[in-house]
Order: structure tokens, then sequence, then C-alpha cells
């Protein structure tokens, strides 16, 4: 297979991880990529070494037990921003035993593990597993902010037989951009908030274009999945779940709406001890969804 | 005390499970086959193993009888016409299934359940009574986890309702298999079973089309599943199952020299012989195939029947000779292990016994699942409990060993109760494991009661009952309960 290139350049990203094999995040079994990335800060993040682009500090690589990161000098040619110390951090895989310590370590919330490829080299990494899988999903981080390689990633895979779901936090406005939305087989959105003031507190940005994305995406028949991770006292969920169910079923969306309880596995310190929501209150979020006539509501 | 006494004062035990027991005592008061004491040396180390098959066969090990010719011309033995209703063809089946024996006492195998049942299914209501009367007298009078039924590989409404029934009943006998083939196996049908097998760990998948085409190579027209997952000619089955150990033959060997060139072609040709020998008695001395009403009735016939060449603790063998690196975990060690079988495969194929007509007097490989008191031996080419990879992984490391066991290997994979919020996801799985060479693939949460052992099914539920000093309806339990503590089979990686 050929690289995409666009404007010239063969489109690359930075992908923080490929998991072969998942159950949750899409219709039957899914590769999912995420990208490396994101412009939300939210206070749940159960990732957040996925946020931040590696700067390539050097912290990480004393605290690795298996010897799987050194530093070489940066690269002569490359951009100065990307290498501020005047080394390049490397990683091999080979070596890794996934043990965590070099995220936990890291005060960028980045990773060292980030792997530059193009969309043929993603799918060249899944290859084997193809038999296994219904698709892919793109994830993240957020995938929506490097929309060149997300669209040429979708192609590619489309081609692949492989069709592509797009996992996104909707600050990209999709409108925007018709040929992504036609080569996705369909979104997933978080929705986190539905007032302004509160999902500025908890996520650190505006929602006006996610809830723009909501509407554009559920009218076009293309958003397979609306969420909200459900995190009492961080926000108006009742309020939430009403709105953005209003909007699934005014549009005649096929979508459903997984309402996903708050865990504090991967969440940084600060907010680790948030209160997990009651069984009561998911099933009255539920009962509020359904009462508006979404037709699938989960609750995981 | 003596063993019978044992047997019959024995708290834990049913009425029916002492009988089956005290059988087994009066069969080893006999000892009518000729064991060589080279033979017998193996059998002692545990290197070579019957399985508790007894010391004079009298009758198959494994039956497989042709229930569609018994459903198309009933049995004079017993005095039964062909079946013209559901309620006629549930109760003829679950009549001739009280005289198809085995090593277990009961019948290994119950039929390809929803193509006998389904030309019998008019009205869906009263089928669904019909069948799942007939489902819960099978779990409460064969009450042996070794009893197997088949279904699809096309979709139909006995097929569909026997799926419900399995899930709505959550009864661990009788052990299901679904024939899957991707032609012919509809999407929906297939996503049905595999979220059964979520809430009650069965149906297992097998490769429809692996298992056909060879069975068809070796000259049998259909092939069934029966017991835990051995494919076996339909009509007929096998006289025995006797396996090597190959976790206890490792340590004879001085090197990986001499294991591949001197112990390993020795305790394989020993194994032969003593196949030979437990065939010959059968056959010859035993007079079950002059005697049988299944014979004389054309069910089962002689022509029909092989035997099987089984083996455990690849993984271990391995272990041994790989110098630190581990089988499941690195491609030389799992290189090792193919090569391995591989001699195997070739020994067995070059043995032929004159009295058995079936696959040429060839016998057919088996990956037998370990027996209860094995401690530290692997089921056949299994991947440890500990060392499994990660799922994509362990399913292609394991994979290529498939195709050397036409009557049976499979592997075990326990998912995360999450899992079944999304059985297409395990559909996928299977699938692909199925695509990739697999010819046996087995899933169940982590969170339910049934629960499979090795290859069996047994109730957690029913355990705690043993552990408690109760007796259990079903007598494997105890299997169950042993392999537990044994093999930690309750401790398989969990998958999300």
């Amino acid at each position: 297979m050929t690289d995409t290139v666009v404007r010239g350049n063969v489109v690359r990203s930075n992908v923080a991880k490929i998991l072969p094999f998942s159950a949750v995040d899409g219709p039957g079994n899914r590769a999912v990529v995420f990208l490396q990335g994101c412009d939300f800060d939210c206070r749940y993040c159960h990732n957040p070494e996925t946020r931040a682009a590696c700067i390539h500090c050097g912290i990480c690589v004393a605290v690795c037990p298996a010897g799987a990161l050194s530093t070489a000098p940066a690269p002569e040619q490359a951009a100065a921003p990307a290498f501020p110390y005047g080394i390049r951090v490397d990683w091999d895989p080979t070596r890794c035993t996934a043990c965590g310590a070099c995220i936990a370590a890291c005060p960028h919330d980045s990773s060292p593990k980030t792997m530059d490829m193009s969309p043929a080299e993603v799918l060249a990494a899944i290859e084997r597993y193809r038999p296994f899988l219904s698709g892919i999903t793109v994830s993240g981080g957020e995938c929506g902010l490097q929309p060149e390689f997300l669209e040429a990633l979708l192609v590619a895979s489309r081609a692949a037989g492989l069709p592509g779901l797009v996992d996104t936090n909707g600050s990209t406005d999709y409108s925007r951009l018709p040929g992504l939305v036609e080569a996705a087989e369909g979104f997933m959105l978080d929705v986190k908030a539905w007032d302004e003031a509160e999902h500025r507190t908890l996520t650190g940005a505006s929602n006006q274009t996610v809830i723009e994305n909501l509407r554009f995406l559920a009218t076009a028949g293309k958003l397979y999945e609306a969420r909200t991770v459900v995190a009492p006292g961080q926000f108006d969920a009742p309020l939430t779940v009403r709105n953005v169910s209003a909007i699934l079923v005014s549009s005649g969306s096929a979508a459903r709406y997984k309402l996903i309880r708050f865990r504090p596995q991967g969440v940084r310190a600060a907010w680790r001890d948030l209160p997990q929501p009651t069984d009561a209150l998911m099933e009255e979020l539920a009962t509020i969804a359904r009462g508006a006539g979404v037709k699938e509501v989960i609750i995981v | 005390m003596n063993p019978g006494l044992a047997v019959i004062t024995d708290r834990t035990l049913t009425y029916q499970q002492k009988v089956a027991g005290l059988a087994r005592v009066g069969e080893a008061t006999e000892s009518p086959l000729a064991i060589s004491a080279e033979i017998q040396r193996y059998r002692d180390l545990g290197a070579i193993c019957d399985l508790y098959e007894g010391a004079a066969p009298y009758r198959p090990r494994y039956l497989v009888p042709d229930y569609e010719l018994f459903m198309r011309q009933g049995s004079e033995f017993l005095g039964l016409p062909p079946p013209r209703d559901i309620w006629e063809a549930t109760a003829s089946l679950l009549i001739l299934y009280r005289h198809v024996p085995s090593i277990t006492t009961f019948p290994v195998y119950l039929g390809d359940i929803d193509a006998l049942l389904q030309p019998f299914v008019k009205d869906e209501a009263e089928a669904r009574k019909a069948i799942g009367l007939f489902l819960l007298q099978i779990d409460r009078t064969i009450n042996d986890s070794f009893c197997h039924a088949d279904i699809g590989p096309d979709e139909t409404v006995a097929g569909r309702l026997i799926l419900e029934l399995t899930r709505e009943q959550k009864n661990a006998v009788p052990n299901l298999t679904l024939k899957y083939d991707p032609d012919r196996t509809p999407d929906g049908f297939a996503t049905l079973a595999a979220s059964a097998a979520l809430d009650v760990a069965k149906p297992s998948f097998a490769n429809h089309r692996m298992f056909k085409r060879e069975f068809e190579a070796m000259g049998f027209p259909d092939y069934a599943i029966a017991s835990c997952y051995n494919g076996l000619p339909k009509g007929g089955g096998a006289c025995t199952l006797v396996r090597i150990n190959l976790a206890r033959v490792a340590p004879l060997a001085k090197s990986l020299d001499d294991f591949r060139n001197r112990v390993l072609p020795d305790v394989v040709a020993r194994q032969l012989q003593y196949m030979d020998e437990r065939v010959r008695f059968l056959v010859k001395e035993s007079g079950f195939f002059e005697a049988s009403f299944l014979v004389k009735e054309g069910l089962v016939r002689a022509d029909r029947f092989s035997a099987m060449f089984g083996l455990v603790g690849l993984a271990e063998a391995v272990n041994t000779f790989a110098g630190g690196k581990r089988f499941g975990k690195n491609d030389e060690a799992d290189a090792l292990g193919l090569a391995i079988i591989a001699s195997i495969d070739a020994m067995v194929a070059a043995h032929r016994t004159p009295l058995l007509a079936a696959n040429g007097g060839h016998y057919i490989m088996h990956a037998q699942v370990g027996i209860d008191d094995d401690q530290g031996v692997s089921p056949g080419c299994r991947i440890p409990i500990g060392d499994e990879p990660e799922l994509p992984e362990h399913i292609l490391r394991a994979a290529p060993f498939h195709k050397y066991f036409p009557s049976g290997i499979g592997d075990v994979f326990a998912f995360e109760p999450t899992a079944k919020a999304n059985p297409r996801h395990l559909l996928d799985i299977a699938r692909g494991a199925l695509a990739s060479g697999l010819r046996y693939f087995s899933a169940y949460a982590s969170d339910a009661d049934v629960v499979r052992i090795t290859g069996y099914l047994v109730k957690r539920s029913e355990i705690a009952k043993l552990n408690r000093g109760e007796a259990s309806l079903q007598g494997t339990t105890v299997f169950g309960r042993n392999a537990v503590n044994n093999l930690g089979v309750l401790d398989r990686r969990l998958r999300s």
C-alpha cells in the first residue's frame, strides 16, 4: 500500500498506542489506534499520558527498570522546539515490559513510547490481526486534531476492508471536513457537559463546537454513539443527558447513548478521589434518556 | 479400607456414582491384557496413561451413534418405531441415550440435536417446551460433564431454541459445540451462540470446514464432537484413548537430542503397542461388536471405530529443553514444540493396526486435556496458565498446533464480564481464530457459575457442595474441583 500524500508530504502522526483487540470501542472486535495529543484537560481523564507531545526532557529514562529507554543527541536538522533539551529519548519496544514507570514519572502528561507512523505503517502493524477484526477505531488523545492523518488512515483502512470509527471529543468542526466524515464509518462523540461554564471547568475548553458536532453528525446519520462520563458533582448530568437525548431524537439519529461511570483507574492523583456515581443515579439518567425517546441506552 | 468398601461408604457419592464406582472396582479384578514390562514401566512412571480406562475394556471408550439413522428407522431392539412428532422424537432420543455406553457409563455424544429435532418443529411454542424438557432431563439424568451435543453449521429454529434454552437453564450438561462454517452459519445465529457462551460457557466453536475436510479424507462420511472436544467419526467412535505425558517423559532424557532420538520414539512405540493390545481385547475378546444392538442395528459400525493417540504436557517438555525460553512466549520454544509434535505425528502415521479398518488402521492424534490428579502438567499443547500471552498473540501461537489433532485439541479463554455487552466481539475473535487455523475455540465469562475446566463444564456451585462434604449430582464435579486445585483453572488470564 502507498502512503497518502497531502501537499507533497507523506501524512504521518504521533501514535500513542495500538491496541489490537478491543471489546468496548465500537461494534464487534476492533483494533484501536490512539493518537497522541489532546486539547481538553478533563479532570477525570484516564489516559493523561496521551495529552501532550513528548518534549524529550529525559526524566523518564532514569526510572525505566527494563533498560528500554535511552537518550541520544537531538537530530541536527530537527526543529528546535521539538527537542528543547538537545536530546532525543528513544524507546525500545522489545525491552519494554509495559510496567508504566515512565508514564508515572512524566511531569508533562506525555509518554516516551509514542511512534511516528504513516497510515500504511499503522495498517501494517495490525495486518496479522485482520481476520479477527470488524474494523478499527481511531481514538486518542484527540484524533480530530490531526484531520489530514485521520482522513488518510480512514481511507486506507476502508480500502483494506476495515471500516473506521472516530472516537472524538468533538472539538474539531467536522462540518468543515466532508472528506473525513465521508471516509468514517461513524463517530463516537463525547458530550462531557451541556452547560458551557461547567464544561470549561471540567475540561478547560468550550463545548460550543462539541454541540454543533452532535447536531451535525446526528443529522448526517454519521453518529454511531454519544457518550457522557458521569462524575457526580462535576456537572449537571441530568441536564446534559436530557439535552443530548433531545438532539439524538429530533435528528432521527439511530445512535446509541452510552452513559459511563467515572472510574479512578489511570486518573491523575488530584482527581482520583472524585466520587463514583451510584447505580441509582446511572439508572435515573438512563431513564431520562429512554423517556426522551433514545432507543438504545447503555450503562457501563 | 478395600476399594469396594471405600466406594460403598463414601458420603459424597450418589447411589448411581457408587454403582459406577463398584463397576470399576470389579473390572480391576480382571487383568486379561498382555502388558509388556517396558509398557508397564512407562505406566508406572506416568509417561503412558490410559486415563483409568479399565483393565478389561468391555465397550469402546467413546461411541458416536448415527442418530439420524435411528430417527429414520427407530429401533427393533428397543421396540421403537420412527418418531412422528416433537414429543416422540425427544422421548425416543432420551430412551436411546440410556443404552449408549461409554467410558463414563453415560453417552458422550447426543447427536447433532438441532438437525435431529428440526423436522419435528411445527409449532415454536410447543417445540420450546419439548426441547426445554429434553435438555432438562439430559442435565438431570445424564449427570456427567463429558456428555456432548452438537449444533450447526446451519441455522434452524431448533438450533436457536437450543441456544436460548441453554442460556436460560444454565446447566452444565450437555457440553455443546457449534459447528461453525463462515459460509453457512449466519452472523445472527453465531452471535447468539457467542452471547450464550458468555453466560453459560457454551457452546464452543468448532472449525467445521477443517473437521469435515479431514474426516472425509480419512474415509468417513461425517464427524461429530463428543466428550470434551473430541472429533470422531459419526456412526463409530474411538476404541481407546491412551496418552503420553510429555512432562513425565522429558526427565527420562539426558538431553534434547536424547529425548528426540531415543526416549520419545521408544515411548511412542510402546504407547502404540499398548493401544494395539487394548483394541485387540475389545475387538477380539470382549464381544462388544457381536452383542450390542447398536452394532446390529447399524447405529455404530465396526469399520468406523478408530482409536485416539493422546498426549499432554508439551509446554513442560519444551520448557525442560528450551534453555530458559518459555513455550507460548518465545518463537524458538514454540518451534521446538511444533517439531516435537510433527515427529510424534509422523511416528503415529507410520503405524497401522490390522484390527481396525477405519482410517486404514491408523490411529488419530488427540491433544488430551489432562486428568484431575495431573499436577503441573498443561493440557495437550496448551500454553500454561500463568504464561498466557495477550489474546491475539495467544491465539496465533496456539493455532499451528491444531492441524495435527483431528480427534481433538482446543484452547479456552476467560473473558471479563464486560464482554457480555458486545457478543459480536467474541464472535469476531472466535471467527478469526478458526480462520487462523484454530480447530476448536472455547470462551466463558469469569463471573459465570458454569465454568469450562479443561474441556468439560462444571458448576462452581456444585464444587462448593463437594467442599462442604455434600454429594454432587454430577460425578465429574470432583474432577473439576481437583483441577481447580491442581491446575489453577480459575486463574486463567482474563481478557477484556
